[in-house]
This record gives C-alpha cells, structure tokens and sequence, in this order.
C-alpha cells in the first residue's frame, strides 16, 4: 500500500463528484443545475480515464520501442459518455428555455411561488 | 334435461330475467313479472334438483381449468340445493311484494332495483352451487357488488354512506381475510373442492386451524358476526324488498352458507370436533347472539330491530357450525330455512306496514292491528317460528340446537339459547301488543297494497304448515351431515 | 433474407432507431405514423423469429461485428427475457395504433414527425435494455431512452406547462441516476477487465471473497438501476413525468419503461453478483424487501389522496413496482417466479388503466381529476368499462390476470413463510381497493344523467384488446406462467448458459 497520495485520481474523483451533487442540490437556477450535472458527470469522466493510465505506458499506438500501453477502452468509452453528457447538457438548456417562455423565470424558488399561485 | 343442462339453466334464468326486465323497461307490468316467471323456474329446478340429490344423481359442472387444481367447478352438495331452493322460492314472492312495495312507496329507478335484483339472486345461486372455494368466492365478490345499487338506492347522503360502510366491510374483510385463508387452504392442500368429509385432514396442520377459522369467520363478513355486524343495520335504508329478501335471505345467508360449507366439505366436521380448533367460536357466536339480542331490545325502529335479530339469527347457524357435532349441523342447516322463511315475513310485513300506514316506528304502531290485522297476524306467525315455538318450523332448527350443544356438553350454550329465546318473545311480540292495544288508536290513512300483505301472508303460514312436513326437509339435511 | 433474420437481434434495436432519423424530417403526421407502424410490424415478425429461433436452440448471444468478449458488445436473448421481448413489441404495437388519435389531439401536426421519431428512439432504446448484455451498453441505451423520455415528456406542454417541469425534474434525477450506475461501471471494470456479463461472472469467480472495490461497484450500480426503475425513495421523478406527459407516452412508459430496466436489475442480482451470496442476502432482505413494503404503502396510501386520475395511476404504479421488486427479493424459485408474472400482468394492467384515462383526457381537453370525470361512465360506455376491467386487475379480483400476480405473490410469500409481509400485502390489497372504489364511484355512481356519446373506435379497440386479454390471461393463464418460470429458472441457474 504505497501512500495515499498514490490515490490522487480517486480524491479528485470524489471532490468533483460530491460538488456537482451539491451545485444540483443546492441551486435555485436551473442553469446551475445543469452545470451541477456536467461537473458531476465530468468527475466520472476523470476517474474512468485516470483509470487507463497505465505506470510507464505509453499512447496505445503500436510501435517498435515501448511494449506497455495505456489502456484505450476506458477513453472509448468515455467518449460515448461525453456525447450522452452533452446531449443531456443540451437537452437540459433547450427545456430551461421553455420554462423560461413559458414561467418568465428560472429561479426555483419563484416557479413554485407560481405553482402554489396557480393551485389556489 | 340432462343434469348439466338443468344446471346452466337454473344459473342464467335470473341472468335471462335481468335482461329481459331491461329490454321491457317501459312496460312496467312486464318488467315486473320477470322476477317471478324467473323465480318459478329457478324453484322448479332446484325443486327437481333437491330431489334428485336425494336419489343419488350428481349434479357437476366443469367448465374449465382456472389454475394447478381449481377448476371453474359447480357442484351441487346437499346444502347447497337447501340454499337455491329457499333463495329461488323466496325469490317468487319477494317479486311480488316488490312490485307492491315499489309502487306503493313511488319509489323512482325501479328497473335498475329489478335488473340488480335478478343478478344478485344468480350471484346467491351460483354461490349455492359452486363446487370449490374459490367459485364461492368469485361469486361471493359479485353479490357484494350487485346488491351495492340495492343498497345505495334512494341516492341521497344517508344512502350513500350506507352503501360506502356495506361496501368497505365486505369487501375490506373479503380481500384482506377471505382471500388469504383460501390461498392458505390451497398451498397446504393443492385443493379448492368441496369434498364429502373435508380436505383438510392430515394436510393442513392442526396447531395453525384455529387461525384459519378466524380469518374465515371474520372473512366472511357477510355472517355478520360480531364485530364484523356494523354493514346489516347500515343496509337497512335500502327499500324494504332488498331487506327482505336479501339481507334476511340471500346475502347473509350467502355468508354462514360460506361459513357452513367450509365446516362440513372443507375443513370437515370429525376433523374439526378432534381439533377443538373452534371452541372459542362457541363462544363468540353465543356472545353475538345475546348482545345482537339485547341491543335489539333497545331498538325503536322497526328494521333496527328486526336487523339486530338477524344478527342474533346468524350467529345460531355459526354456533351450529362451531359445534360441529351431527345435531348442531342438522340445526345450523335447517335453520337456514327456517330463519329464512320467518325473517322474509316480519321484513315484508314491516314494510307493508310503511306502505300502508307510513309508520317505521314501533312506539308509532298503537292500534294499527286494528286497521291492519292482517299484516300483524303474519307477523305474529313469523315472530313465533322465529322464537321456536312448536308447531312452527322454527321450532326444529331451535330443537336441533339445543340438542347438538348438550352433544358437544356445552351445556352452558344449550342454557343460553334458552334466554335467547326468551328474549326473543319480548322483542318480537312487543310490536303486536303495541299494535293491539285500544289506547293508542290515532287516525292514520290506510294505503291498500294488497301486494305487499300477501307474500308475507303466504310465508307466515308456510311457517306454520310446512311443520307437518318436516319430513321432507330432514331427509337431505341428514344428507348433509351423512 | 437470411441474413435479414441472422441479425435479428441488432435488428430490433437499430431499425426502429434508424427510422427515427428518418421520421423526424415527415411533415404529415398521418404519414409519419405510418412509417412508425411499419417499423413496428416488422419489429414483431422480428421478435417472432426471436421467439422461434429460442425455442429451437435455446440462448441466442449475438455479437456485434463479430467481436468475441471481452472486445465486442454482445446481445443476449435467453429465457429471462424472451417473454418480455414478446410483450414488449406486441404492446408498443397496439400503443401506437392507439396513439395516433392521442397524438394529433395532444401534440401540434407540425410537431408530430418529432413525436414520432422520439416515440421509436424510445422503442428502440427499451428494446436495447432489455437484450443487452453488456453493462456499459446498458448505460448508453439508458440514456437514449431518457433523452427520448424528457423530449416526449416535454412535448405535453401543450397541454399543461408543468410538463416541462416533470421533464427537467426527470433529467436531473435520471441523469444522476445513470451516472452513479456509470460509477459502478467503471468499479466493476477496473476490477475485472471486462464489461460482458457472461464474461463479468466468469472474472468475479478470482475475487470469491468479495473486495471492497466490487462491492462499492455493485451497490453503485443497483442504486443507479433503482433510480431509473423508480424504487423508493428513489421514486419522486415519476408522478409528475407520467401525469402530465402526452397520454399515450405516459402509456408507453407505465407499461414498458422500469420494466425492462426492472429485468436488467434483477439480472445483475441473480446473475453477475450471484457468488457473493452474503452482499446478496444483505442486500435483498434488508434493502429491498423493506423499501418495496414501504413502496407498497405508500404509493397506495397517497394514490387514495390524489385528485387527479394519471397521479393517481402514477403513485400506484410505484405501489406496483414495490410488489414486483418485493416478490424479487425473496430469494428462491417461486418468488423469482412471482416477480416475473407481476412484471407481465402490470406492464398490461397499467397500459390499458393509461390508455383509456388517456381518451378520457382528449375527450375532457382538460386534467381528469375525480370531479370532471363524474358520471363519464354513462357518457363514455365503452371505455368505462374498458377502465372498469382493468382496475378490477389491479385490484386482483379472480378471472382477471392481477389475480394470478397477487396468487403467485402470496405463493412464494407462504413457501418462505412470510406472513406478516403476507398480512401486509393482503391489507394493501385491500387499501387499493379504496382509490380504485372512488374512480369507480365517481364514473358510474354519479346523478349526471350523460347520454352516451359515440366513442371513435380507432382509440377504444386498442384499449379493449388490452382489457380482454387481462380476462384472457386471468383465465387461461398458463402462456404468461410458462413464460415466467422459463424466466426464472433461466436467472437461478446463474444465467453462464
């Protein structure tokens, strides 16, 4: 068990995931919270690419001198994942913007405001 | 005809008669006579029936297979022709009297009643005639909800609260009690049928039959024990002919039928006396009957009462059925049809006494039996089977009773039935002494509704004449507990 | 043509995808619909050759360009889920035919050709969920149906502004959802290699005592799925997404949508974590089993309180969800079993409760709570009625499929000798009961004298195919019980066929 600093990717990891929970969680804007989300999903992008590194490997491009490559999977699929992410991200803004046509606001606090208004 | 053929009549007949009163719904006269052309042929063949179990013919009826073992089975046991054979008879006359009550009382959605009517009567037989638990209970199911409208039927607050207390009770006690027990009963025994002896013994273990009595007894929330009771007395604001005919006869008696025919062809009745899994229903049921009997007592109004009474009724036949020895079957079974045919008259006769004088209340009855002596005379004869004098039919089942208590040497139930007959007296004959008696003659209008006084003549004189052929009777409630 | 059925597996899933680009460009909605049942039509001759292709050799494993594991993706269709792959394309058939009427009342015509080509990107991607048999493909096809979900889900704004919010809502949630299944993912790879789940099992058998890696992957991913399968308390996305999406979406997705994700989850269960047989005890007994009680009592328990008939259906979905999960969660042969059944019945029980409140909504152009839709039983007979069969199924009453789901529940219950979870569900039971009597009460019981208006058949046909096959299947039930047991031998066995 080398020292934990050995671990770095996994600290990493942990911070940007826990943030964007709490940005999602926390966030009255919306906007925000579709921020939160990418940084979340970012944090796992980090850790599944930190995790192809290989000690001593090299780009996994076939040549004469290294033996040891880096694994290429996890960036594959990390790529897959980064597509979904921005689809997601997209999708996300092109709904805040019909709220906003549609509520005048993307602030939480004053949608639900509206709600209680529109029940009563 | 051959069996089948007998069979799958006698279950569509009231199913035919629905129909038949929809299609004529604007010629009332028409209308009205399909409950009784559909009651004289459903009786015939349950008369033909009755006596056909007697010379050892099988009346089966299999459909189809439903799931591993439980087929879609009617099977026609001794108790069961007992049951079709009074619901049909009464059927006839309760059409009738509807058609009196009905129209004396101006009551409005009179098809609708009579379209119900029918399909709770075919939901009663079919429950009469099924041949495993689970038919009993498919069909079990579709009376509570058929005779809902019935209950509901005048529509306002009252009717509708009434409708919501009948529905949640039955059909609550039904899928949280009934349900498990028979799903219990078929994982233990890969069976449903209701089998000559039971199925139960040696596949279903003794310590958990105490268990499965009580959900089935409180399942059953149409026997109407106590605590399970509150839905008889709600149903009462319904117009007087589903009273009559369907909370003093089909309905509730659809409830301790259930309740009898899992004693004797499930759980089986030696089974039941060696595991005395049922003693502390003796002692329920007897409780039921005082209490019901005493709470009546403190009834005024007229249906109350008679409500109460039924309550205290039924709790006899599950006392019978708890007793489980031969004479307390015998007496459960006849009491049946002794209880039937006593509470249709005094519940036919009450409402002929609001057709006919607009009174539901008994301290509101003084000199009626002047006016009226013909409804009181009915009601006397019904009241007096009821208490179990001889020669009245209601005496036999009491008889059986007492006899089968003392078998069991419950001695103390034998007693009990005792005061509950006494009481019985005060509570039921009051109302014709208070009829009779000069001082309170007070100038109320005198409808005529012929209709409604000669069904319960008919009953009440039945109690009193079918006595002298007891015979008849006792020959296939042996059948039931050979 | 041979080749055409060869590829019978990727064909499922693409072709409908690709046809979504395709009809996204239709201006006609008329048109559009057309292309999709097209699809659709081929899509169930597919799954019929699927079907006959399993019963003559067995486990089919199809692999993507030929790549063996641990390299290619693969698609896996075996006993668990043949019977949902029939299901599926048949239902999303009749759904669809349903659906045009729906569509054109709900959704503005030019908008259309999108709706549709967002309805096969969510056929499409189900499908996927359901052959898959690789756990990082699992997530890409999660996340198109989601995006498919949101855009359908949003697309009810016509109606009702708050769509947008119950679609935004559903992003949010679905997406964290997925991700930490992702998270899992990655856990599960870095330990193993491989993301084949064949090849996943056999990699896990080195770590037979369990690392602490792999069980932080497991629960990573089971959290994921519970999230995008709506299990308490995971659940609160789900009552807004399916009330006021467009009614034939809600529909499609009550039916199909946790189910197939439902299959997989239980998958990774049995399957690919069997060998860690104490995480999996722990999880189930005091996990699952405790939270789909909850899910149970408290999806009744506030669908009793809801005004509104597509909440209502939406908080007992999650009531219905809790009992296909709780019968999962006991551990053997007959509640494996029970699960199966009860995903089968429910998918067509809720189906049809949607699509006929569904022609209710179009007919009302407004929300249908309990007062507008009073006395509707008279004005609208046929699909009264329809509605009528399929809650006495939810209910479980017998002749109708809910009661063999509730029949074989119970079973597994008593074998394992649950019974105080057997008193609660018969008191669940009977609580459903409850919500079920008001809608019932309210269409049927009420004064309005409504004269029957005449229904347009094109919507109640659908509707009343799904109603009689409820009685169907109550009655003949065997084909969904062969299916099932199918299903859950196949899962017991360790699924390394």
């Amino acid at each position: 068990m080398t020292n934990l600093l050995f671990f770095w990717n996994h600290f990493a990891f942990i911070i940007l995931m826990v943030s964007g929970l709490f940005i999602i969680i926390t966030s009255q804007n919306y906007i925000k919270k579709i921020v939160g989300l990418a940084i979340f999903q970012t944090s796992v992008f980090v850790f599944f690419v930190s995790l192809a590194k290989i000690i001593d490997g090299t780009a996994p491009i076939l040549n004469s001198t290294n033996n040891v490559y880096s694994n290429p999977l996890p960036h594959v699929l990390i790529l897959t994942a980064i597509v979904v992410g921005v689809a997601t991200s997209a999708l996300g803004l092109a709904i805040v913007l019909q709220i906003y046509k549609n509520y005048g606001s993307i602030e939480e606090n004053e949608i639900k405001k509206e709600e209680l208004k529109e029940n009563n | 005809m051959s069996n089948e053929g007998l069979m799958i009549l006698g279950l569509l007949t009231p199913l035919f008669a629905a129909f038949g009163s929809y299609c004529f719904k604007n010629n009332v006269n028409v209308r009205d006579s399909f409950g009784v052309l559909g009651g004289i042929v459903t009786f015939l063949i349950s008369l033909k029936i009755f006596n056909g179990l007697q010379a050892d013919e099988q009346y089966v009826l299999n459909l189809f297979t439903l799931f591993d073992g439980v087929d879609f089975l009617f099977n026609i046991t001794p108790l069961g022709s007992i049951f079709s054979l009074v619901a049909s008879s009464l059927w006839i006359l309760a059409s009738i009297y509807t058609v009196g009550y009905m129209r004396g009382a101006a009551e409005e959605n009179q098809t609708r009643f009579v379209i119900f009517y029918s399909i709770a009567i075919h939901a009663a037989l079919a429950i009469a005639w099924s041949g495993n638990l689970l038919m009993l209970f498919i069909f079990y199911e579709i009376l509570t909800f058929s005779t809902f409208p019935l209950v509901g039927h005048k529509q306002n607050s009252e009717s509708q609260a009434a409708g919501r207390v009948y529905l949640s009770i039955l059909v609550g006690t039904s899928l949280v009690l009934f349900l498990p027990a028979i799903f219990w009963i078929w994982f233990e025994t890969g069976s449903l049928n209701f089998t000559s002896g039971g199925i139960l013994e040696g596949k279903f273990p003794t310590e958990h039959l105490m268990f499965l009595i009580a959900m089935l007894v409180f399942g059953i929330g149409k026997a109407a024990i106590m605590p399970i009771h509150r839905w008889l007395p709600a149903a009462m604001v319904a117009p007087t002919p589903v009273s009559a005919l369907l909370h003093a006869v089909a309905v509730v008696k659809a409830g301790v039928f259930s309740f009898l025919m899992v004693v004797v062809y499930i759980i089986g009745p030696d089974y039941l006396l060696q595991s005395k899994a049922s003693n502390w229903l003796v002692w329920l049921s007897s409780f039921t009957i005082l209490t019901a009997s005493i709470i009546a007592i403190s009834k005024d109004d007229l249906k109350a009462r008679l409500a109460y009474s039924t309550i205290s009724q039924l709790s006899y036949i599950i006392l019978g059925a708890a007793l489980a020895t031969t004479f307390a079957l015998k007496g459960a079974s006849f009491h049946i049809i002794t209880h039937a045919i006593g509470k249709i008259t005094l519940f036919f006769c009450a409402g002929a006494i609001y057709v006919t004088a607009h009174v539901k209340k008994i301290s509101e009855l003084g000199g009626l039996g002047f006016k009226t002596p013909m409804i009181f005379f009915a009601y006397t004869l019904g009241a007096l089977s009821i208490i179990g004098v001889p020669p009245f039919i209601g005496s036999w089942s009491k008889l059986f009773l007492v006899i089968g208590s003392l078998e069991a040497d419950f001695l103390f139930v034998a007693i009990l039935l005792g005061i509950s007959s006494l009481l019985n007296i005060y509570y039921l004959l009051q109302p014709v002494f208070i009829a009779f008696n000069k001082k309170n003659i007070k100038n109320i209008k005198i409808t005529n509704a012929p209709l409604t006084i000669w069904p319960p003549m008919i009953t009440g004189v039945g109690c009193l004449f079918l006595f002298f052929f007891s015979n008849y009777f006792l020959n296939i409630i042996n059948g039931v507990v050979a | 043509m041979n080749i055409f059925l060869d590829d019978a597996p990727a064909l499922v899933v693409v072709l409908p995808l690709l046809l979504a680009a395709i009809v996204a460009f239709i201006p006609s909605p008329r048109l559009a619909w057309f292309i999709t049942i097209v699809t659709l039509v081929i899509h169930v001759l597919l799954s019929i050759e699927l079907l006959s292709s399993f019963s003559s050799f067995g486990a089919i494993i199809y692999e993507f360009g030929n790549w063996p594991p641990p390299w290619g993706i693969s698609f896996k269709l075996d006993g668990v889920n043949i019977g949902l792959q029939i299901l599926f394309s048949a239902f999303v058939l009749i759904a669809t035919i349903y659906a045009r009427k729906i569509f054109l009342s709900e959704i503005d015509p030019e908008d259309s050709g999108k709706a549709y080509s967002f309805w096969l990107l969510a056929i499409g991607s189900l499908n996927g969920i359901i052959l898959t048999n690789d756990i990082f493909n699992l997530f890409v096809f999660l996340e198109i149906s989601a995006l498919s979900s949101i855009s359908l889900i949003s697309l009810g704004a016509g109606t009702n502004r708050k769509a947008l919010l119950a679609a935004f809502n559903y992003l949010i949630i679905g997406a964290i959802g997925a991700t930490f299944y992702v998270i899992g993912v990655g856990f599960a790879y870095a330990m193993t290699g491989t993301l084949n789940m064949n090849d996943l099992i056999i990699q896990l058998t080195q770590y037979s005592e369990g690392q602490l890696a792999i069980f932080a992957g497991m629960s990573f991913m089971l959290i994921g799925l519970m999230v995008k399968s709506a299990v308490f308390p995971l659940h609160l996305w789900l009552p807004p997404a399916y009330s006021y999406a467009p009614s034939a979406v809600s529909t499609l997705f009550a039916a199909l949508a946790t189910k197939a994700i439902l299959i997989f989850f239980v998958r990774i269960l049995y399957e690919v974590f069997s060998i860690y047989n104490d995480y999996l005890i722990l999880f189930l007994d005091y996990i699952l089993l405790p939270l789909s009680l909850v899910a149970i009592f408290v999806g009744t328990i506030i669908a009793i309180y809801q005004d509104d008939i597509k909440k209502l259906l939406a908080y007992s979905s999650i009531a219905q969800i809790g009992y296909i999960t709780l019968a999962f969660s006991i551990k053997d042969n007959t509640g494996v079993l029970a699960g199966f059944v009860h995903i089968f019945n429910h998918a067509l029980i809720k189906g049809g409760l949607f699509m006929a409140v569904g022609y209710l909504a179009i007919a009302l152009k407004d929300r249908v709570t309990l007062q507008s839709i009073e006395g509707y039983g008279q004005k609208f007979p046929i699909t009264s009625y329809a509605l009528l069969i399929c809650g006495l199924s939810l209910i479980g009453l017998p002749l109708t499929n809910g009661f063999i789901s509730k029949l074989y529940i119970f079973q597994a219950l008593y074998i394992n000798e649950m019974f105080l979870t057997i008193a609660l569900v018969a008191l669940s039971s009977a609580l459903a009961v409850i919500y079920f009597w008001k809608i019932v009460e309210k269409l049927f019981f009420s004064s309005k004298g409504y004269k029957a208006t005449s229904e347009d058949p094109a919507i109640y046909i659908p509707i009343w195919i799904i109603a009689i096959s409820l009685i169907y299947f109550g009655i003949f039930s065997s084909s969904i019980v062969e299916f099932s047991s199918i299903a859950s031998e196949s899962l017991i066995k360790g699924g390394i066929n």
